[in-house]
């Protein structure tokens, strides 16, 4: 089964976009998680909201707030291209920017999670120890929450391989650019003789799904076992 | 000298404690569970900030309500030792007994790592995680972790109270090295008198969120208007010395100021002191001197006090020169020896029943 050069393409930047979104959107991840596990402020229910929303809404509407806040006339697009000459719609960054939109309640639930089994007498612990709170959050709980930002990180990669809606609306369907594996699959799905291309490349869409879901469970399992417990 | 004065509410709860430690020695803070001795802990390491008072370390203000003065726990220079350890699980004993020193005050004295480490006996354990660590060799992990902080005070919080009576006695002579070492004050909570007659110098009695009574261990444990009287483990604590051994009858001799007990031979050397609780329980008393008992300790003393006790019992207070003993008898004791303030007695204690 061998996949042509236009496959491969498809593939690596699938790959690319994922793990740009993944690095990008974590550390924001962690962020909201730490405002949503340990906040006390009132509009934290509002936030929840605002994070879930990709979850709930259809990508298609997403890719389309995108669109109208990142568009080159837009209240963001516009004064980011003005600025710093930054394009998003219909390039390889917008589509990792849709997709890591996307992906942004999977890793903020999965670190939100390991966040609220971290004992916050560890980090009170620290502070008798005469840690502030940065080296707290560096040396306490960063470590702490590590194996949730790893198993969170390779599920929103996973996922953000697959993300379609969201990218073909703000990023279209550029080959080489934002075509990435199910948009190349379901280019192929219209396509006369598209047939063999789209079931070649759902079988790897599967196989890389599976894989890295296997993964983030060995991973999760491995890191809770270094932290001893 | 360490000085507190807290109020704070949690809901129905009310603390309104004030006392104050001396700047040696250990000060047990002492109490049945949610008595809020944990709470006023917690005020003077910063981990709670109470509603009002005053904490003062020495000439320091850590806490003034009325001055709105808060210092953050990062700065108080308060080592803590926590009932459930604490130690980080992601670093091995050596990085965590570290963490601390890495971070404390520059020109702060205290202990050398490899002194803390020898005095502790965690030398075999430095690679390990914490989590294959025994309860007892946390404990004293969590111990060295914050004497190594370089702490000015070192707060107990029950740190006995989740191992089990095998598993205290490793960690309670570790206690008694750092104390004696170091002249560390030492803030102890504890709801165990046992762990107060070894370790403590001073006592704090608390209740319902008040201090009832604070003195040193001895002075209270005579009171028999506390709360302490009414425990069957209540009695008499004394400071003592070892005199000399009498190792062919099994016997020690200790003295104390007023006399002398002999008591089943113990390991000290003579000179060293010793404390025993004489529990008012074993404390028989006769008003004429005993003759063919097997009893070895037959003190002359005053009867000082009585106090009823329960329903039917009543304490004792028996002055044997400069100390005094507790013993607890029946009511109707009372009245067929027709025992009254004043009158001389002889107060029986079993040498079996002491354990320094």
């Amino acid at each position: 089964m061998a996949l042509t050069p236009e496959e491969w393409d498809a593939v690596r930047l699938s790959l690319a976009v994922a793990m740009r979104a993944v690095l990008f959107g974590m550390p924001l991840a962690v962020g909201a998680a730490w405002l949503l596990s340990r906040g006390r402020f009132w509009g934290r229910p509002v936030l929840d909201a605002v994070v879930h929303l990709p979850l709930v809404l259809p990508a298609v509407v997403t890719g389309w707030l995108l669109l109208v806040l990142f568009g080159i006339r837009g209240p963001l697009g516009g004064p980011l291209l003005h600025w710093f000459g930054v394009r998003l719609v219909f390039t390889t960054a917008g589509a990792a920017l849709a997709t890591a939109v996307m992906a942004f309640p999977l890793m903020v639930r999965a670190v939100r999670l390991s966040l609220d089994a971290v004992d916050p007498g560890l980090e009170a612990a620290a502070r008798t120890l005469g840690a502030g709170p940065l080296d707290r959050f560096f040396t306490v709980t960063l470590p702490l929450i590590l194996p949730g930002i790893l198993s969170g990180g390779v599920v929103a990669f996973a996922a953000g391989l697959g993300e379609f809606g969201a990218v073909i609306t703000f990023a279209s369907n550029i080959p080489g650019e934002t075509r990435t594996l199910p948009l190349a699959i379901y280019t192929a799905t219209q396509t006369v003789d598209g047939e063999a291309t789209a079931a070649k490349l759902a079988v790897v869409s599967f196989t890389l799904a599976v894989g890295l879901l296997l993964l983030a469970d060995l991973l999760g399992r491995r890191m809770q076992g270094w932290l001893g417990r | 000298m360490l000085e507190v004065d807290v109020r704070h509410a949690f809901g129905a709860f009310r603390l309104e404690a004030a006392f104050s430690a001396p700047d040696r020695g250990v000060t047990a803070i002492f109490g049945p569970s949610g008595c809020g001795k944990t709470t006023v802990l917690a005020c003077v390491a910063g981990l709670l900030r109470p509603e009002a008072g005053r904490v003062a370390l020495g000439p320091e203000t850590l806490f003034d309500g009325a001055a709105g003065r808060f210092v953050r726990p990062e700065r108080r220079r308060c080592g803590v030792v926590f009932q459930d350890a604490r130690l980080f699980p992601h670093l091995s004993v050596e990085t965590n007994l570290r963490y601390g020193l890495r971070r404390a005050q520059l020109g702060a004295a205290g202990p050398a790592f490899a002194e803390v480490v020898e005095l502790l006996g965690i030398g075999h354990l430095l690679a390990r995680r914490p989590g294959r660590l025994s309860g007892g060799e946390r404990q004293r992990v969590a111990l060295g972790r914050a004497l190594l902080s370089r702490p000015r005070l070192l707060l107990l919080d029950e740190p006995l109270a989740a191992l089990d009576a095998d598993r205290k006695g490793e960690v309670l002579p570790f206690l008694l090295r750092v104390r004696d070492r170091f002249g560390l004050p030492m803030l102890y909570v504890t709801h165990a008198l046992d762990e107060v007659d070894r370790l403590a110098d001073r006592l704090v009695l608390m209740a319902a969120g008040r201090v009832l009574a604070a003195d040193t261990v001895e002075a209270l444990s005579l009171r028999t208007d506390l709360p302490l009287a009414g425990r069957r483990d209540a009695g008499a604590v004394l400071a003592c010395r070892v005199a000399r051994h009498e190792s062919g009858r099994g016997l020690t001799a200790l003295s104390f100021a007023g006399g002398e007990l002999l008591v089943s031979e113990v390991p000290e050397p003579p000179g060293a002191a010793v404390r025993i609780r004489v529990r008012a329980g074993d404390v028989a008393v006769a008003t004429a001197p005993p003759h063919g008992i097997s009893t070895l300790n037959v003190l002359t003393g005053t009867l000082e006090a009585m106090e009823p006790s329960g329903a039917h019992e009543a304490m004792l207070r028996v002055r044997v020169g400069e100390s005094a003993l507790l013993a607890r008898v029946t009511r109707d004791t009372l009245d067929r020896l027709g025992l009254a303030p004043g009158r001389p007695v002889w107060a029986l204690v079993k040498s079996v029943s002491l354990s320094a």
